[in-house]
């Protein structure tokens, strides 16, 4: 299918890649193709379609083509619309803050365990404040694991504690105290108002109130943390979508060599 | 007997129900002796009080407090304030203001005979009876006069927080072709020890359950089914440290279902066993008495526990619930037990495998209107995939007649529903449905095959399990972890301290009530 079909521009743009400025790609390098769907509070109609495309417009997309209305109720109306990008980004011109350490099995971090560090690393994990999902922190530490990813728990080289879910920080830090625990982690599931954010901040303020915060490795997770966000609330490390215990308890390991033997 | 289509034996299925009955009977001789603070709670409720005090404490919970501070909650708030009613002349209402204000001590009046107290009492269990009988009237008329959507019955969630802003959602979802409409409780709600007052607007991942918020939905769907000619049911979640008082909340204002499972309290909220037990008994036969159809969470134990490992604890629990639903007198056609589609994406043959569990669930459970549960494990930000998996969830429900479909949504693990995530499930649910109407009635699964050996399979070891069970009873082996691979203690967990032994004056004239009809 050519892009012609629904589109009426001209094809006589630029077509090599210039990774100073990248454009999204539908079926030609920069032509900016871009799908985007969403819902405006009025009534459907000529007025409504227009309404959508002068959105898209402002939106920063050439050429809107709206291809499918639907009202969902009185007064809300649903679009799917396609328009080609005008905005351009630098691709060479980025940093992303990474997690610095390589992802190793199960097996392997054991072995790392062994050999510089000598000792079970002691890790409690939790999802804390009113967060009652425990999805992001049983696929982490239980035994179990997921998507073929062993938990923490069945780690040789490791005294894994979950704590479950709605743990407060204040008993999350007691814990944590009571098993010399070497690292922290933190499940946030619901996102809802930021109040992943607020809850994060709380027991960091209240991990360097204990004179803790040095002590441990301090790591958060959930299908919306990033890295970046993670160090942004002064976390050691974040881990999102599609990280799995591999990658955790390989940080985990590697960060505390890296603390314990310079 | 009735045929099955998988080759069912009937005979193991009678027996599994039998030995689960066992394990119900044994559960309900501890559940006799006991009350909580929430069944006191309840009965407050039941007897009319409401409202709240200066520092918007319910009333419900002065009361109870009240008598429980004093150390003699055993004989129960019936009791006292019958004794009350008789030496103040004032009604339930009265008597709970006047505590709240510091102006009335019950636990010292002199004790009148005991039938006195429970004639001066009888007009108040009488009234809000009848308030519940009138609500299930209302719903009778409706489905009598406009009717309802055909099954499975299409179920979404709205969860804004804001009870106003919730009434738009489900307007919407209604007029789209919902038929089920779940609030979401707000975060954190299961493990409050009261229920909140009056309209909210404030909440996270959901809205506070609350008997105000109840009656603003209530009214708004009537209205909307009315227009659409469509009766248009209410969800919400009977469960938690207030599961009898949301029951005794919704029988009054007219809600239909309610997710209502001790074991998912137990199991994922660490509320302790004994409590929820006893909570659910009395929450139970308020359901049934209020026609509201129960939902159970077994869906939930394949979230956590592998889902094809795992599917016999599912028909397990089912069992035992069942006849937990049934020794408080809720009939079969209320009993919404749950399960799921929930197997990892990347099993060969996982469809099948779907397939017969659902089947043979439905075949088990044969009046039920079974609660189906969406993929919600294996669902990532591929939005297109996960309206590719809703779609063959979709295709087995229609298949094998389940009962309350909870549509999934392509944006599950994403945010809570968009009002056009809402409409693209509703439709993706429809076309299939419509579409594959019949199926169920033009296929019978092939003898010997995968679909018929992995039933006789799962119910084979759900039978087993149960067996198990009954040997150690319910209580030991939850602390065992024999359910999602969560162990939790029988004298641990939440809420321990809300249970007391009755005493000798206790009486609760509702449980003979409700349990007659």
């Amino acid at each position: 299918m050519s892009g012609g079909l629904y589109s009426t521009d001209s094809n006589d743009f630029d077509k090599t890649l210039d990774l100073t400025k990248i454009k999204p790609y539908g079926d030609t390098m920069n032509d900016g193709k871009t799908q985007v769907s969403f819902t405006l509070p009025v009534k459907k109609g000529e007025e409504a379609i227009e309404a959508a495309k002068q959105m898209m417009r402002k939106m920063g997309f050439e050429n809107p083509q709206v291809v499918m209305v639907q009202e969902l109720m009185e007064g809300f109306t649903f679009f799917n619309c396609y328009g080609n990008c005008t905005h351009t980004v630098d691709f060479t011109g980025i940093h992303v803050p990474k997690v610095e350490s390589t992802t190793m099995d199960m097996h392997e971090t054991d072995e790392f365990i062994k050999e510089n560090i000598g000792r079970p690393i002691r890790v409690v994990g939790a999802s804390t404040g009113t967060d009652a999902h425990t999805v992001g922190i049983d696929a982490i530490m239980n035994m179990k694991g997921f998507a073929g990813h062993y938990g923490l728990e069945r780690y040789e080289m490791m005294e894994a504690l979950n704590m479950g879910s709605q743990v407060p920080n204040e008993e999350f830090i007691a814990k944590a105290i009571e098993m010399e625990a070497d690292v922290l982690l933190v499940s946030q599931t619901v996102t809802q108002k930021d109040v992943h954010i607020k809850n994060l901040t709380e027991l960091v303020e209240l991990l360097e109130a204990e004179g803790l915060r040095e002590k441990v490795i301090l790591i958060c997770g959930g299908p919306r943390i990033s890295h970046e966000l993670a160090k942004e609330l002064g976390y050691d490390a974040g881990f999102g979508m599609n990280k799995y215990a591999d990658d955790v308890a390989s940080y985990a390991a590697q960060e505390l060599s890296r603390r314990l033997n310079g | 007997m009735q045929r099955s289509k998988l080759g069912l034996d009937f005979e193991k299925v009678g027996h599994a129900k039998e030995v689960s009955k066992r394990i119900a009977d044994d559960v309900q001789k501890f559940v006799d002796n006991y009350s909580t603070v929430a069944v006191e709670r309840t009965l407050c409720r039941l007897l009319g009080i409401d409202g709240v005090d200066s520092n918007e404490v319910p009333l419900p919970n002065v009361v109870v407090d009240a008598i429980k501070d004093k150390g003699v909650l055993s004989e129960g708030v019936m009791f006292f304030i019958g004794n009350a009613i008789l030496e103040t002349g004032l009604n339930p209402q009265q008597i709970a203001e006047k505590i709240a204000a510091g102006e009335l001590e019950i636990t010292t009046f002199p004790i009148r005979p005991m039938e006195e107290i429970q004639n001066a009492i009888q007009p108040f269990v009488d009234e809000n009876i009848n308030k519940i009988r009138e609500r299930k009237a209302k719903r009778d008329n409706y489905l009598d006069t406009i009717g309802e959507g055909p099954k499975p019955y299409l179920y979404v969630i709205v969860a804004t927080g804001n009870i106003y802003e919730d009434v738009v959602q489900a307007e919407a979802a209604a007029r789209q072709g919902a038929d089920i409409i779940a609030v979401i409780r707000t975060t954190g709600q299961s493990l409050l020890d009261y229920v909140p007052y009056g309209a909210t607007t404030e909440g996270f991942g959901g809205t506070v359950a609350t008997q105000e918020n109840f009656r603003i939905m209530r009214t708004a769907l009537d209205k909307v089914g009315e227009e659409e000619g469509r009766y248009i049911r209410l969800c919400n979640y009977c469960s938690g440290l207030c599961m009898p008082e949301i029951a005794a909340m919704g029988a009054l204002e007219g809600l239909d279902v309610m997710l209502n499972d001790a074991l998912y309290g137990i199991l994922f909220r660490d509320i302790n066993m004994q409590r929820t037990i006893v909570d659910q008994y009395f929450s139970r036969l308020l359901n049934g008495f209020a026609g509201v159809i129960i939902n159970t969470g077994e869906d939930n134990y394949l979230t956590t526990a592998d889902a094809f490992d795992e599917a016999h604890t599912v028909l397990a629990s089912d069992f035992i619930n069942e006849q937990l639903a049934l020794v408080a007198g809720l009939p079969e056609e209320q009993m919404g037990l749950g399960h799921a589609f929930e197997m990892t994406p990347d099993l060969e043959n996982g469809f099948l495998y779907e397939l017969a569990q659902a089947q043979m669930i439905r075949e088990i459970f044969p009046k039920a209107p079974l609660k189906y549960m969406p993929p919600t494990k294996f669902m990532t930000g591929n939005i297109f995939k996960g309206n590719v998996q809703d779609a063959l969830f979709n295709q087995i429900s229609i298949w094998t007649g389940q009962g309350i479909q909870l549509l999934g949504m392509l944006t599950e693990a994403i945010h809570t529903p968009f009002m056009s995530d809402r409409y693209l499930s509703i439709e993706n649910a429809k076309y299939i449905f419509n579409n594959m109407r019949s199926i169920g009635d033009e296929m019978e699964f092939k003898e010997g095959g995968i679909i018929r050996q992995r039933a006789a399979k799962v119910l084979d070891d759900a039978t087993e399990l149960v067996e198990k069970i009954e040997k150690e009873g319910l209580f030991t082996a939850l602390e065992k972890g024999i359910f999602a691979d969560i162990k939790r203690p029988k004298d641990g967990g939440k809420g321990l301290d809300g249970v007391v032994e009755k005493g000798s004056n206790y009486f609760n004239p509702f449980i003979e009530i409700l349990h007659k009809k």
